[in-house]
């Protein structure tokens, strides 16, 4: 951890914020985070918000009750608009889950010491927003029943996956993503449940932490060999976070479809699910420090970065948007160039314009040090972008496949309210498993942070 | 094909019922008389109660003894096993020679029997497919002139009504079920009352009766009843055509076109390609003479000109077509009569002149090899001009013959109607039997019909389904589907088609014959005996030998009518005013047509021609009051397409209420380019009150509005906005190409001096651009062509599809999510102007590309390359990603997005083919080459050790198509008709720049206008 590395620059002229509030000692660290868990402050707001996202779970699991005993004709799909919202949220939420390891693999791997006190959150963000993801590729099927044979396993049918097929390369993708972040998730959680365990105040909830800490007593060779498994893991990470929407950009890119059938799709979906992924690391980060007076922890240095990092993915975005218009002209391929008029000025039109607005127009603000200093901002405009993330995926998805060759075939789509259900019953999943996250478990990695006090106490960085 | 039927076993009977076979057979040995007496003898024997029940499923409830608990049980599930025990049943007569062990028909092979289907007074011969006893599918008979192995829509979709659930499966007295003796005794009671003041109170109403059987029965009929009378009324009728030959020749004789001979054709308001009497034959001829290069056919490419209002198919497929108001046609008539007779007419602002003028030239250049055919829907006059310029230019006897009618007894319908009217308001009529028909529901409403029917004091009515006219009469008798009883029928030209039945009715149904029948002193006669009786006196000699050969080939030979010769008549002539300047006002007329898929009503519960879209306007399961472009801005009507579905099923049309003479009905309209402008179309059929679960209360009925003076066009009407919007299922939004031209077209002229205009600007990529090692093909290498010239769009190949691969339907509300399941579609095409566009059809079937893009991204394997090129779908396999049908090009993939096949019927399920999978919910399907007909020859081929012959694979929709547009084989065969249709330089590839090169590609369509016609006339190529 504490390895010497290259160090960002420090400007001159204005003293940034700490990454840790000074004034924090080992223990009072360690009160402040596990405190949240152990002495459960906040009960009634924290009653609310869960039931509100147990509600929407609840929704969810009628919808797919419904989903799976009628079939997928409930949502608006047809022929041509064969994928919809399903795919547009899948899209969406893998890119969510994306912030977190880069925040936890690349950020640690690079040496950046403001990554501590949000890393906890976002892996835990990356994993239930896989979580959510990954539901839609199972629902989405006409016989869902019949997922398991996306998989290589050896059946009676004898029949291996097509492995030409994009989804299962996805199976792969998503499948190894989910994984490996939820090992580094909880491999980062052990000293901390070890923690937990050592100040519970009753038992059962000693020995379940002390399972969950699967005998960590914090002895130098733990401590060893810790560090050496959560660098390898760091590194075994780092390419999925590259990988994962690399592929799922691969479900279109490798079609023949005008709108779909692009080359920039990879580096364009990477920064995309970046952008998003940040935007929402926001959106719970600051409500998060408000509720839990957590602001020392996740201080304006943090909130800062976040933005600087989304202001500069968003520029990603935004050439991927330019390229593509670009290139769709300067190919001078009849269905290319429609398909690009077709998304302004199409029926979907809105959809386009709302997504320039929300991606592109929008978080130009960030330029701006006031708006990145002024957290309800922040929490707007992370907001705005997540919003324009999603209207990105539900054009890449739909106003694609609308009207594609042949003009006889074009359609429209319109979801349905089983379409909404099941989107908002993911959100719901997402929020209830966040709010179980901050009961349960430390939001913030309380070793690593006691390992931040040192360097703290002195000053800044 | 057809089958022997030979003498057997007359114990021959239904599976399951062999000891009842006994007792059927001691009884119908009796005399008829002694039957009819021992009826009261028997009718108190277990036995008689065991016969009726067997022979009156439907009637158990009354017959049933009331404390007999396992006479109750053995009902309920006699009643659950219905339709499989009728299924495995077959006709008592000898049509099946099951004897022995059937060495002809191995279980799982199928037969075809040779019959004829008669719809609107005109018949098809027809071979139809049975499995196990089974029928299945519906075939053209090639030895049948009106068929020659194609079918029409209504053919192949018979089918799917003879399995229908909602057929009238009771004989009901005011509603409540009676047995069919009781029935016996009634008619036999009013016969007595009836005979003694012979027969004066005795009506019959029947549609247009062709069948030679039926007409000697009912001469019978009115020998026994001297004082009775036949009268006969359908609502699409020949009266036009009978009025204008009189007119023209001083007698009824029925024309007879000989489409292969003409050169040139002028059309006045004439579907004949599509909807006229012997139109699936005139397709065929006119495929094989409107062509640039059949290898078949040395003579030059014939030229159409179409008069119309309303946009047929016929005037889709024409060189020239001039939209004109309905009042014009005749104008137009007249003038084109004067201009070919060398005679002055006002030209003088006269829009068409031009056409007309060249039209004349042209016909006038082509003596003897030109034809000018009139629509029946016209008033007679435009009839008999036509009939009167055929004589001047001498093509009576080449390009068109005439014979003595097709019908029985041919009268003027609507007069016949209207004596019928005015002897039950003069209290004349006592006794009403109706054969067929549905009078309540369209008879125009001005002649009352409805109201004047109740006052008849007995009302029996004949019909398939309980229908309106049926609720208004005393006795319902479910009528037999055609497929189901013996009959016999004429075609077009007369040939007669012995109807054989292929099936034991499915709820004791019966066919006209053996209801009239029940009029005379053998009231049990079987309908086998009736007919053989009849064909026994035309043909004594050799009897069953003709016999077994008029039922094995379709048609009873030398009954085609001979021509006789006409002479027209010059005083009708003289008669006839000068020619009328066309009345340029604004009144908006109204036009009458039967609708393309439902007829006029008589289909409205068939959800084959409910879901198919219907030709041009691609609506399904409505009708629309049709109106031109600049019509619909005139008086503010538009319609917009919704969100769910949008542009492939959801449409929001204005609703309009039209009043003609008073009558009004709200209608959606809708816009067809190329309509005439001033007038609104509306289509009969719809808007039915009793059709069955499907047909009823669909669409608006234009029999409301439809008077009796003004059959088929009404001079004024109007048509205001109501300010309603209503939900229309329109599969095709999209008639623009939007520039990529997936069908290609030039004139004749350009053709010859660039043949491969259709190729000529495209890039095509290399055959080997592609990640993937190309496939090779050692034996067989299936492909398609499709000749766009040829289809006339009138889409048979969409319903034979439909019935030869188990599609299911899945109503309008599917229709309008843009879920339509059609493997094969007809998209449709507009080019040039908005008001006088050119129009092309294009069947979509699966291209089976070589390059398959739906392959390699599914991610189960479910679509794969067959070794053979096709691209196959594998149902069991199929997860339902979908992602096959995103990435096809041509979106010829259809999902099961719910459980979309019946699977509870019971009688759908005798309906289904048994060679192809009934799909589940969930899984995606497409057009297969019909890959069950290939694996049968290709099979029948391995046991001859040889490979599969041309034209020993054909494709249900190749079958089907009247225009033989549709050619499929094995292209690795250089010497097969699809290889060498495929290397004809009109071949090209749809979407060929995506380099996917489809198995199936399109021959471009070619059109021959006349070089002397202006541009502004023509359509702009």
């Amino acid at each position: 951890m504490a390895t010497e590395g290259p160090v960002l620059p420090k400007p001159a002229e204005r003293p940034r914020p700490p990454v840790l509030a000074p004034g924090y000692t080992f223990a009072s660290v360690t009160d402040k985070i596990s405190s949240i868990v152990l002495a459960q402050p906040q009960a009634m707001p924290w009653m609310a918000g869960f039931g509100i996202g147990f509600l929407l779970v609840m929704l969810l699991f009628f919808s797919i009750g419904y989903l799976f005993f009628v079939g997928v004709g409930i949502w608006g799909i047809n022929i041509p608009v064969a994928w919809g919202f399903a795919i547009a949220n899948f899209v969406w939420w893998i890119g969510i889950g994306h912030a977190g390891t880069l925040i936890s693999a690349i950020l640690l791997l690079l040496n950046q010491k403001w990554r501590t006190s949000i890393n906890r959150f976002a892996e835990a963000m990356t994993i239930f927003a896989v979580a959510c993801a990954g539901l839609f590729p199972i629902l989405h099927l006409g016989r869902p029943w019949f997922f398991y044979w996306l998989f290589p396993y050896p059946g009676t049918f004898q029949v291996w996956p097509q492995f030409r097929s994009p989804l299962v390369w996805d199976v792969f993708a998503v499948s190894t993503y989910f994984t490996v972040s939820l090992i580094f998730w909880y491999a980062g959680l052990m000293p901390d449940f070890a923690t937990l365990r050592d100040r519970a105040l009753t038992r059962t909830k000693r020995i379940i932490y002390g399972m969950l800490a699967l005998g960590w007593r914090g002895s130098v060779v733990h401590w060893e060999r810790y560090e050496m498994m959560y660098l390898l893991l760091a590194g075994l990470a780092t390419p999925l976070v590259v990988s994962v929407h690399t592929i799922v950009s691969f479900d279109f890119a490798t079609s023949i479809l005008p709108g779909w059938h692009s080359t920039i799709f990879p580096p364009y979906f990477v920064a995309g699910a970046i952008y998003s992924g940040f935007a929402m690391v926001l959106t719970i980060a600051i409500p998060l420090r408000v509720a839990y007076d957590l602001k020392d922890f996740i201080t304006m240095r943090h909130l800062d970065n976040c933005a600087k990092v989304m202001l500069a993915t968003g520029l990603i975005v935004a050439y991927g948007y330019a390229a593509e218009t670009f290139m769709g002209w300067y190919s001078g391929n009849l269905h290319e160039k429609f398909m690009l008029v077709n998304r302004a000025f199409g029926p979907y039109w809105f959809v386009f314009w709302g997504l320039i607005l929300c991606n592109v127009i929008v978080p130009q603000a960030l330029w701006l040090r006031r708006v990145r200093q002024s957290v309800p901002l922040l929490f707007l405009l992370s907001l705005v972008i997540n919003l324009g993330m999603w209207l990105e995926r539900v054009m890449i998805v739909i106003t694609s496949l609308h009207r594609d060759f042949l003009p006889t075939s074009w359609g429209m789509y319109a979801p349905t309210r089983w379409d909404w259900a099941v989107l908002f019953g993911t959100i719901g999943l997402f929020v209830a498993l966040m709010f179980l996250f901050i009961r349960f478990l430390p939001v913030i990695s309380i070793f690593e942070m006691r390992a931040l006090v040192e360097e703290t106490s002195g000053g800044s960085d | 094909m057809g089958h022997q039927p030979h003498e057997k076993d007359p114990k021959h009977s239904p599976a399951g019922a062999l000891d009842l076979a006994a007792l059927r057979l001691e009884l119908s040995g009796r005399s008829g008389p002694l039957y009819w007496r021992g009826l009261e003898e028997l009718s108190d024997t277990p036995e008689f109660h065991e016969l009726v029940e067997k022979e009156f499923p439907a009637s158990h409830w009354t017959q049933m003894d009331p404390v007999s608990r396992r006479g109750f049980f053995r009902v309920m599930a006699a009643s659950l096993a219905l339709a499989g025990l009728a299924g495995c049943s077959k006709p008592v007569e000898e049509i099946v020679p099951y004897v022995r062990a059937p060495e002809v028909a191995p279980p799982g092979v199928a037969l075809f029997f040779a019959t004829a289907m008669t719809v609107a007074g005109s018949a098809i011969g027809l071979l139809v497919e049975s499995h196990e006893g089974r029928p299945t599918k519906v075939e053209g008979n090639p030895n049948h002139p009106a068929s020659l192995g194609a079918t029409d829509v209504f053919a192949q979709a018979s089918i799917l009504s003879l399995y229908d659930p909602d057929r009238s499966q009771a004989l009901t007295y005011l509603g409540d079920i009676r047995p069919w003796t009781a029935l016996m005794i009634q008619v036999q009671m009013l016969a007595e009352t009836q005979r003694m003041r012979r027969g004066a109170g005795l009506r019959l109403l029947t549609e247009t009766v062709v069948s030679p059987v039926l007409a000697q029965q009912i001469q019978n009929l009115l020998r026994q009843f001297p004082e009775a009378r036949w009268h006969q009324y359908e609502p699409v009728n020949a009266d036009a055509v009978r009025q204008g030959a009189i007119s023209a020749f001083g007698r009824y004789v029925n024309p007879i076109y000989r489409i292969e001979k003409a050169d040139v054709i002028v059309s006045l308001d004439s579907d004949f390609l599509v909807s006229e009497p012997g139109s699936v034959r005139y397709a065929r001829e006119f495929a094989r003479r409107h062509s640039p290069q059949r290898p078949d056919f040395g003579a030059a490419m014939s030229r159409l000109y179409v008069v119309e209002s309303t946009l047929t198919n016929t005037g889709a497929k024409a060189d020239h077509r001039l939209p004109v108001l309905p009042s014009d046609v005749e104008n137009f008539a007249r003038a084109l009569a004067a201009e070919i007779r060398g005679q002055q007419w006002p030209s003088d602002g006269v829009p068409y002149a031009e056409l007309l003028k060249a039209a004349a030239r042209d016909l006038k250049e082509h003596r003897g090899a030109g034809l000018v055919v009139a629509g029946r829907h016209q008033p007679a006059q435009v009839l008999a001009w036509a009939h009167v310029i055929n004589q001047t230019l001498g093509n009576i006897g080449s390009t068109v013959v005439f014979t003595e009618p097709v019908e029985a007894q041919p009268v003027d319908q609507l007069t016949s109607l209207r004596e019928l009217l005015s002897d039950i308001d003069a209290g004349k009529v006592e006794w009403l039997v109706m054969l067929g028909g549905n009078p309540v529901y369209n008879v125009p409403p001005d002649l009352g019909f409805g109201e004047r029917l109740q006052r008849v004091p007995a009302r029996m009515h004949l019909s398939q389904y309980p229908d309106e006219t049926s609720a208004l009469c005393h006795w319902h008798i479910p009528e037999a589907h055609y497929l189901e009883a013996w009959s016999d029928t004429r075609a077009f030209d007369g040939t007669v088609t012995i109807v054989q039945p292929l099936i034991a009715p499915l709820w004791g149904a019966r066919s006209a014959h053996e209801f009239l029948a029940t009029f005379g002193d053998q009231p049990d006669r079987p309908g086998y005996e009736i007919v053989r009786q009849y064909w026994r006196q035309q043909h004594s000699a050799e009897f069953e030998r003709f016999w077994r050969k008029s039922l094995n080939g379709g048609i009873v030979e030398g009954t085609a009518l001979p021509a006789v010769n006409v002479q027209a008549n010059d005083r009708w002539v003289a008669q006839q005013n000068a020619v009328a300047a066309s009345a340029q006002t604004d009144k908006l007329e109204a036009l009458f047509r039967p609708d393309p898929t439902i007829f006029d009503g008589r289909f409205a519960n068939n959800a084959w021609l409910q879901e198919l879209p219907k030709p041009i306007t691609r609506l399904t399961w409505d009708n629309a009051a049709l109106v031109s472009p600049a019509t619909a801005e005139k008086l503010g009507f538009s319609h917009k397409v919704g969100f769910q579905g949008g542009e492939h099923g959801q449409t929001y049309a204005d609703v309009g209420e039209v009043t003609v003479e008073g009558r009004s009905v709200r209608a959606p309209v809708w816009i067809v380019p190329g309509h005439a402008d001033n007038c609104v179309t509306l289509q009969l059929g719809y808007g039915r009150k009793y059709a069955g679960h499907l047909g009823t209360a669909i669409g608006y009925d234009a029999y409301a509005v439809r008077s009796s003076a003004n059959q088929w066009s009404a001079p004024e009407c109007t048509l205001r906005k109501t300010g309603e919007r209503m939900q229309l299922a329109c599969v095709q939004f999209h008639h623009s190409m939007e520039g990529r031209e997936p069908v290609r077209a030039a004139s004749l002229e350009k053709f010859q001096s660039e043949p491969d205009f259709a190729r000529a600007h495209e890039k095509e990529p290399a055959k080997t651009f592609s990640l993937y090692p190309p496939y090779t093909y050692t034996e067989h290498a299936w492909g398609m062509a499709i000749d766009l010239n040829a289809c006339v769009g009138c889409g048979a190949c969409v319903v034979a599809c439909q019935a030869e691969n188990n599609i299911p339907v899945v109503g309008k509300t599917e229709v309008t999510r843009g879920r339509e399941m059609h493997w094969l579609r007809i998209d449709h095409y507009y080019k040039g102007s908005l008001d006088r566009p050119e129009n092309f059809f294009q069947p979509i079937p699966c291209m089976h590309c070589e390059n398959a893009p739906c392959e390699p991204v599914c991610p189960v394997a479910a679509t794969v390359h067959s070794s053979e090129g096709l691209n196959d779908m594998v149902y069991n396999r199929c997860i339902g990603t979908r992602y096959c049908s995103n990435n096809c090009p041509y979106k010829v993939r259809r999902f099961n997005f719910f459980l979309y096949s019946d699977w509870k019927t019971p009688s759908l399920m005798l309906l289904r083919n048994p060679d192809v999978t009934v799909r589940s919910r969930g899984v995606m399907e497409k057009c297969t080459y019909c890959v069950q007909r290939i694996n049968a020859g290709r099979i029948r081929a391995q046991q001859q050790d040889r490979y599969v012959r041309d034209g020993e694979v054909v494709t249900a929709c190749q079958q089907a198509c009247p225009a033989d547009a549709i050619v499929f084989g094995n292209i690795n065969d250089p010497e097969s008709r699809v290889a060498k249709l495929k290397s004809t330089s009109r071949n090209y590839s749809l979407l060929a720049d995506l380099n996917t090169q489809p198995r199936t590609t399109y021959l471009a369509a070619v059109t021959n206008p006349n070089s002397e016609v202006s541009k502004g006339e023509e359509f702009g190529h």
